[in-house]
């Protein structure tokens, strides 16, 4: 795949290059391990602050910054600390995961290590998606190749510092990359998520020892950190979102796929990168970052104040493609999943589809989630079947309410989010669409069509 | 929590009111101390925490502090500044906390509790009529105090397997189970015995033991009691009794020395249940499967139901005057049970005196250890026949003593209570050698070869207190009467001992235990009505030089690690 020009491409820099593969040797040709040769000549505190210094926020979903997670580890407790790599690319519209592991998996290993050895790390995890079997085998084969080379195992690079890494297949659960539900399903448990307090994996995390869970993404950008220094790399991207961005686009756009950017604007990436909508189509709506994050309009203004006091009005294009960008405009950024809809696109038959998928993936622990997810997709499946209310446009809003913030994990969000959002910015497409249905004269045919476009 | 050090309270407030509590104290327990109720399903004091009902969900705030200077905030009057918390918190999963605020009727607790009532329900059978749990049910009470009275569900319910055997005794309807998961947790935490789980996801939840197991285990039966539900029901009581019908009596189990405090329900004198009765000290909340069977012995077909003198049915008072005269003869002795009560051990120890007893003895019964609520010793009383100093020394299971008493002519007379004595190792042709007075509830070889037979009660047709193996003195109550041609156990042996002694004995528990309480003994200062409900310690040191069987029993510790992460 070319590589365009307006990508600044840091992670997946020779993924793509012709010729290069998962090996080791195409790895040590591009400079790779250079770094945590460098990294066991330091002080791991110094790592530490450096990857704090970079501001590097998790590039799973909810973009807490990686150092001050580091920060929070219990290092007095006398127990082990354990590495966990959140490998279970699970939320639908992300793909750059899998893209690292398949192709340049040992930037990856690389990443853990120096992570790993910053931390004290008594033994990591790679916790991999159940579906992702060809990126199991790939990262076994890495792991063993990097262990030949001394760069995981025992006695890493000569330097005394020890630490296997074990490739992990998941529970094929979408709950399963919930940090503390992986957790569990890592411990041969049901995936469901812990409890916070007490379960705060910094503290008792896996085996009830001190454990951190980063995604992929991340993980590799303790490589880049360390090469060009915490400084260097605040400088990509605005101030508070270092660094690159892998995003992952699909739906109404001529060149779907994965670009790595850094800092630009949403219209940039859809319109520039993307190419658009397809031919004779329009955006109609952006969810910005994976299925559960809250859809963005095309058309509508996003006005508000800067933290400096200055206020901005963007358009969908205008937001910047970054954490606090998108927090801005009243998303997230999530896990970089962006889906765009284009204006054949149902909203109705959307969030038909979206419950369809929640209720299945609810782990069922709690009551608002499980029994709400389902009620929901009972509606919706319903409405987009011709049988729609019109009063089910408030009851979901209202069941969604119940649900957010109200369960032990941040899934009552996932499931909340795209009704409450899909509602506000959509409302009209629901209330006509519910109105049509209870017209006897409606054309059900043209209906029928219209909601199998979710 | 009365010898709590007070100086380690913390203060926590709830709904504007101040409370005392120790650090760490569990926020529904605290709102209990008030008096209050935060409602909740999935959380259990015994259990770990799971919170994941969402029931007991209220609002909760700690004190505010300035982040620059760490200051405590106030509000203009001078009172700490709260930090309410934006979204509500499970009472369940908090701890206390200096200063922590909570309220459980504020608005917003009052409707995540309404909407967590309503999401219960959407799926949840509406069959009350005909599920055993109607009357006692947690979300049948939660959703009248706490629910909104209608339903805006209009979608098709879930459909789950009903009439699921997990095991021998416990049978599970899964539309009615709401997935507390406090049945996983017990079978893992209590019974050790981790067989149930979950399969598939979201609302399709449901409740299965693991392939190739089932739930079987002695303490299977407790799943039953604490599900919130009806989704798991006993076999032996489903569809047996409205449980509203039923009439409840503080018992005590009767299988070994450790006395787990029961209830047994009973209506019109036939009982269909026993359920455990919470005692912190002796048996949390928990009781054995076995221990809940013993009713049954009640209408055993076996059962005696009336007295006999030379094998001829005859009244009580026939039978008793008879006894009387043959206890009057030469070469008496006594084999008492550690299945009798202190009251009926005081009585037969003055009888032994009255009659110069050759030899006092009890049957030890011994069993396999559980380590939970099923000790070793089998008998649940010896420790009151050495309390009342019947016997001063711990049974054998062999009478092997009184055997050759019997073939060397010492032993002429038997006086039997509650034990058989063939079992116990005696030959009938022994048995046939000696006038025998036998007090028993059910046909055996001995009474079948016994001189007088009195009918006499089993526990639940009568009062009387139990000697645990902690040294804790336990009284159970009679729930149901016994069979017509019966006698009170303790009212016939007073009625035996008046007429061994000429003086008047008293014959209900009551006033025994103004005798024994005068002896002096251990016992000293007590009466049946002043013993609380869950017993009272006595001071067993005078027998630490005895080499008890029992090991360790259960005891409830919250989680240490969980507990010391906060």
């Amino acid at each position: 795949m070319a590589i365009h020009p307006k990508e600044q491409r840091l992670i997946l820099k020779y993924a793509d290059e012709p010729g290069y593969t998962p090996s080791i040797d195409s790895y040590l040709e591009h400079g790779g391990y250079d770094m945590l040769k460098k990294a066991v000549t330091m002080e791991p505190q110094a790592i530490m602050d450096e990857v704090k210094k970079s501001t590097l926020r998790g590039r799973g979903g909810a973009g807490f910054p990686c150092g001050l997670k580091w920060s929070f580890v219990d290092r007095k407790s006398g127990k082990p600390i354990y590495l966990v790599c959140n490998c279970d690319e699970s939320e639908p519209g992300t793909f750059k995961d899998r893209q690292i592991v398949h192709k340049d998996p040992h930037q990856l290993i690389e990443g853990m290590m120096i992570s790993a050895f910053a931390n004290n790390v008594a033994k990591s995890f790679i916790y991999i998606r159940e579906e992702m079997p060809h990126g199991a085998k790939i990262l076994d084969q890495a792991i063993l190749e990097a262990k030949e080379k001394g760069f995981v195992g025992d006695n890493v690079l000569g330097s005394g510092y020890s630490c296997d890494i074990v490739v992990h297949r998941g529970a094929a659960a979408y709950i399963c990359g919930e940090e503390t539900g992986l957790i569990e399903s890592l411990e041969g448990k049901r995936a469901n998520p812990r409890i916070k307090p007490p379960y705060f994996p910094a503290v008792l995390g896996l085996y009830n020892c001190p454990t951190i869970v980063n995604n992929v993404e991340t993980l590799c950008n303790a490589v880049h950190i360390l090469d060009m220094g915490a400084e260097a790399f605040t400088k990509i991207g605005r101030p508070n979102n270092a660094g690159t961005r892998i995003w992952c686009v699909s739906g109404g756009v001529q060149r779907p796929g994965y670009y790595e950017v850094g800092e630009m604007t949403l219209g940039e990436l859809v319109y520039d990168i993307c190419g658009g909508p397809l031919p004779g189509r329009t955006i109609k709506a952006i969810i910005p970052g994976g299925s559960s994050m809250k859809i963005l309009k095309n058309g509508e203004r996003y006005t508000g104040k800067n933290p400096d006091g200055s206020e901005y009005d963007w358009g969908l294009e205008d937001i910047p493609l970054d954490y606090d960008g998108i927090a801005a405009a009243g998303s997230m950024s999530g896990s970089g999943g962006m889906m765009v809809l284009d204006d054949t696109v149902s909203i109705p038959g959307a969030l038909a589809n979206l419950m369809a998928f929640y209720s299945h993936e609810s782990c069922g622990q709690c009551t608002p989630c499980r029994e709400g997810s389902l009620w929901l997709k009972k509606i919706t499946s319903r409405m987009v079947h011709e049988q729609a209310r019109p009063e089910d446009v408030d009851l979901m809003l209202d069941v969604a309410g119940q649900i957010a913030g109200r369960t032990i994990c941040a899934f009552g969000f996932a499931v909340a989010w795209p009704v409450q959002s899909y509602i506000a910015k959509f409302e009209d497409e629901f209330r006509e669409y519910a109105a049509r249905l209870s017209d006897p004269n409606a054309d059900r045919q043209a209906i029928k069509e219209l909601a199998c476009n979710g | 929590m009365a010898e709590e050090n007070k100086e380690n309270l913390i203060t926590v407030n709830i709904d504007g009111q101040d409370l005392q509590v120790p650090p760490g104290t569990n926020m529904v327990e605290a709102v209990k101390m008030l008096g209050k109720e935060v409602p909740h399903y999935c959380y259990h004091p015994k259990l770990s925490v799971a919170g994941n009902c969402r029931m007991c969900l209220v609002e909760m705030g700690m004190p505010g502090r300035d982040r620059a200077t760490g200051e405590a905030m106030l509000n203009e009057d001078g009172t700490p500044k709260i930090m309410w918390m934006p979204g509500p918190a499970i009472a369940c999963g908090t701890k206390a906390a200096p200063g922590m605020h909570i309220k459980t009727n504020s608005p917003k607790a009052v409707e995540s509790r309404e909407s967590v009532t309503e999401f219960l329900l959407i799926n949840h059978p509406l069959d009350c009529p005909i599920c055993d749990q109607a009357g006692e049910c947690k979300l049948q009470e939660f959703s009248a105090s706490h629910g909104r009275g209608y339903s805006r569900f209009v979608e098709e319910k879930n459909v789950k397997p009903k009439r699921t055997r997990l095991g021998p005794r416990v049978t599970l309807d899964d539309e009615r189970c709401i997935l507390c998961s406090r049945c996983i947790r017990f079978s893992q935490e209590v019974a050790k015995d981790d067989v149930l789980g979950f399969t598939d996801r979201g609302s399709y939840s449901t409740l299965t033991c693991f392939p190739g197991k089932e739930l079987a285990n002695n303490y299977s039966l407790n799943t039953v009691d604490i599900c919130p539900v009806g989704a798991l029901t006993s076999t032996d009581f489903r569809f047996k009794m409205r449980v509203w019908f039923l009439k409840e009596t503080k018992s005590i189990d009767f299988e070994s020395s450790v006395g787990c405090n029961t209830v047994v329900s009973s209506r019109e004198g036939k009982i269909y249940r026993i359920t455990p009765r919470q005692n912190d000290e002796v048996n949390d909340t928990w009781m054995p499967d076995s221990g809940r069977e013993l009713y049954k012995q009640v209408e055993a077909v076996d059962r005696l139901s009336f007295s006999s003198v030379n094998g001829s049915e005859t009244s009580a008072v026939e039978a008793i005057k008879s006894a009387a005269e043959l206890l009057k003869g030469e070469g008496v002795a006594i084999v008492g049970s550690g299945r009798n009560t202190v009251e009926e051990q005081f009585v037969l120890k003055a009888i032994a005196d009255r009659v110069n007893a050759k030899g006092v003895y009890l049957v030890a019964r011994y069993g396999d250890d559980d380590e939970i609520l099923v000790s070793k010793d089998r008998n649940p009383n010896v420790r009151g026949a050495l309390a009342t100093g019947l016997i001063s020394d711990l049974p054998a299971e062999q009478l092997s003593v009184l055997a050759s008493q019997i073939d060397s002519g010492e032993v002429k007379t038997l006086l039997a209570t509650k034990e058989d004595l063939v079992a116990a190792g005696l030959t009938v042709e022994q048995l046939k050698k000696v006038k025998l007075v036998v007090i028993d509830t059910h046909a055996s070889d001995t009474t079948a070869n016994a001189d007088v037979v009195i009918a006499g009660l089993t526990q639940f047709e009568k009062s009387g207190t139990l000697i645990n193996q902690q040294f804790r003195i336990q009284k159970f109550h009679k729930a149901v009467p016994g069979p017509v041609g019966s006698i009170d156990d303790l009212a016939a042996l007073s009625a035996i001992q008046a007429s061994l002694s000429g003086e008047t004995m008293p014959t209900v528990v009551g006033t025994v235990w103004e005798r024994i309480a005068a002896e002096g003994s251990i016992f000293e200062g007590l009466s049946f009505k002043g013993i609380p409900d869950t017993g009272a310690l006595l001071d067993g040191s005078a027998f630490a030089g005895l080499a008890f069987a029992e090991g360790k029993s259960l005891h409830f510790e919250p989680k240490l690690e969980a507990a010391a992460a906060e």
